[in-house]
């Protein structure tokens, strides 16, 4: 859709060499993108790929080995996370994290307590409960209904893939990254998920998302990254992406 | 007919779990009430004690204090095995101004809940980043290798330790003092674990990285709560050493580990309320069985086992839950 629109604004996030090894094993080696504001990047790979290995790296949850990460110019590479969040980069977690013994809306009133949130609303941003109830049912938690306000460990998966969403917008980032969001959910939980991250990127919000979903996100992406032991063995628009030759030998298996 | 129990919420719990809307004298008395018990129990009772049971509140009062730091350590994921440490330092520091420098109680509390405070916190950050066992381990040997460091170099009165320190004006001061704080402790506690504050340090407990990834510096929390933690019980070793007008060795025995634990653990953890209740139940109790010579400890660790078997969510939840709760039979169709 808007490529042409994207490909005039400034770049956001750059990656260079990024590479990381745990013990013998080349978990992410020598990566390097960009990402320009409003852009939605989708990474796709095999399980073990490193995709998530990719975004603990960006995030500050893991230190690289080489390279580097620059956002908005700004080397970002051994900032802790804290730190990194501050700057508006926001993420979700794989293994959905909620706090488990929290009500639905009280998991949110942690993001919203962080310095970057206070900061923005300039020290009034009002009831944290309120504003957190607001943001669940931006979500499609269903307003005036009690699933707001049940303990996240009684919550069915659907519902913590919502909050785990949630919780990252409550920080009103500029860059949301996505691992595997999808993943779990079932065809009609993700076709109620796809328009919220339409609105994101309406927004202005620049996303990466890390999916095993490809038809959905294919749909939505901009540009597709592929990643296979540790490297990038493509990139560009998803139609070409699919037609190379190392993507379909590594992605889809050798038959295709 | 096979019956089952049923609970059911009294009226002003089952609106909201934490708006009130008070519209009766009745429910404004009943939420009163619990918060009235050790206001009356700890300030009124005083007066009433004869002067033995006097000086077991005011241990009691000393080893609450303990289990509530322990209490509040807790909730954020550190699991504590040496309160003597903070009961230590707190004397060492309260004494030495005393004995050193002449400084009157007055001063030398404050300082010391202070000083020892921040004493305490400097030596555990760096360990503040274990969790769970490592991090119990390492307050475990902290005060045997501080009494250790004090009888090797002999500093701070070695094995002797500091005597003839300035007592209180009289007891009542001593007395109303522990008592005071020990309340304000326990309200000020439990008002800052209700609110957002609270809410991320319970958070950092729950999942630290989640914590992380919503833009939080953990890691300065976690030394806010050990401060706090760390103030508290240095208060109540800068008192107990005014108290006995000594500092010593003594202030690192495990006992000043172990019963407020064991005082977390009957009176049930997360609510500071609580180790407030087992402190009152274990260290008068222990005073009594001290009728029984050697005895003592057997019928002190049946005590225990049977408690925390019987009641693994402690005395004050379950107390708590009657309190909330009205049970009846109900029979199953």
């Amino acid at each position: 859709m808007g490529r042409n629109r994207i490909e005039k604004t400034s770049i956001l996030l750059a990656v260079s060499g990024l590479s990381k090894s745990f013990g013998g094993v080349r978990a992410v080696s020598g990566v390097t993108f960009e990402l320009r504001q409003g852009e939605l990047l989708g990474i796709i790979g095999p399980n073990g790929s490193g995709k998530t290995t990719l975004v603990n790296l960006i995030t500050g949850f893991l230190k690289p080995g080489t390279g580097r990460v620059n956002y908005r110019g700004r080397d970002i590479t051994r900032l802790a996370p804290y730190k990194i969040v501050g700057l508006g980069i926001a993420r979700t977690f794989q293994m959905v994290r909620p706090f488990y013994q929290l009500p639905a809306y009280k998991n949110l009133v942690v993001p919203l307590y962080s310095p970057r949130v206070k900061a923005m609303a300039g020290g009034k941003y009002g009831e944290r409960d309120s504003v957190a109830l607001d943001l669940l049912e931006e979500v499609g938690f269903e307003r005036d209904s009690y699933v707001s306000y049940k303990v996240a460990s009684s919550l069915p998966q659907g519902y913590l893939k919502r909050l785990e969403l949630a919780k990252s917008m409550a920080l009103r980032p500029d860059l949301l990254i996505l691992d595997e969001l999808f993943s779990g959910l079932s065809l009609a939980e993700v076709a109620s998920i796809v328009p919220i991250i339409e609105k994101l990127r309406f927004q202005g919000k620049t996303i990466v998302m890390i999916e095993h979903r490809l038809k959905e996100l294919f749909r939505i992406a901009d540009r597709i990254m592929v990643l296979n032991y540790g490297e990038k063995i493509a990139e560009g628009p998803s139609d070409e992406v699919m037609e190379s030759e190392p993507v379909k030998k590594a992605y889809l298996g050798s038959e295709t | 007919m096979p019956k089952r129990k049923e609970r059911v919420d009294r009226g002003i719990k089952a609106r909201s779990e934490d708006i009130f809307a008070l519209s009766s004298p009745r429910e404004m008395l009943y939420l009163l009430l619990p918060r009235a018990i050790p206001v009356i129990g700890l300030l009124g009772l005083g007066p009433f004690l004869t002067p033995y049971w006097q000086e077991i509140f005011i241990s009691t009062a000393v080893y609450a204090l303990l289990a509530l730091s322990w209490d509040m350590l807790v909730s954020v994921g550190l699991l504590s095995l040496g309160q003597s440490l903070f009961y230590g330092i707190g004397s060492y520091v309260a004494g030495s101004l005393n004995h050193y420098f002449g400084i009157s109680v007055l001063f030398t509390i404050p300082l010391a809940t202070i000083l020892g405070g921040l004493l305490s916190t400097i030596v555990l950050l760096p360990v503040s980043r274990l969790r769970g066992i490592y991090f119990a381990m390492v307050t475990l040997v902290l005060p045997l290798m501080f009494s250790r460091l004090v009888e090797a170099t002999r500093i701070l009165g070695g094995t002797e330790g500091l005597t003839g320190l300035s007592p209180f004006p009289n007891k009542w001061v001593a007395y109303y003092l522990i008592q005071v704080v020990l309340l304000a402790v326990l309200f000020g506690f439990r008002r800052i674990m209700a609110s957002d504050y609270g809410l991320v340090i319970r958070a950092i407990n729950d999942n630290d990285r989640s914590v992380m990834s919503a833009g939080i510096n953990i890691h300065w929390h976690k030394a806010q709560v050990l401060f706090l933690a760390a103030a508290v019980g240095s208060f109540a070793g800068a008192f107990g050493t005014h108290y006995d007008m000594f500092a010593g060795m003594p202030g690192f025995a495990l006992d000043y580990s172990i019963m407020p634990i064991a005082a977390a653990v009957v009176g049930g953890t997360g609510s500071f309320a609580g180790p407030l209740v087992g402190a009152f139940i274990l260290v008068p109790l222990s005073e009594i069985l001290r009728a029984l010579g050697a005895l003592r400890i057997v019928f002190y660790g049946l005590f225990l086992v049977v408690f925390v078997v019987a009641l693994p969510e402690g005395i004050f939840h379950y107390m708590q839950r009657k309190y909330h709760q009205f049970e009846r039979w109900v029979e199953i169709e």
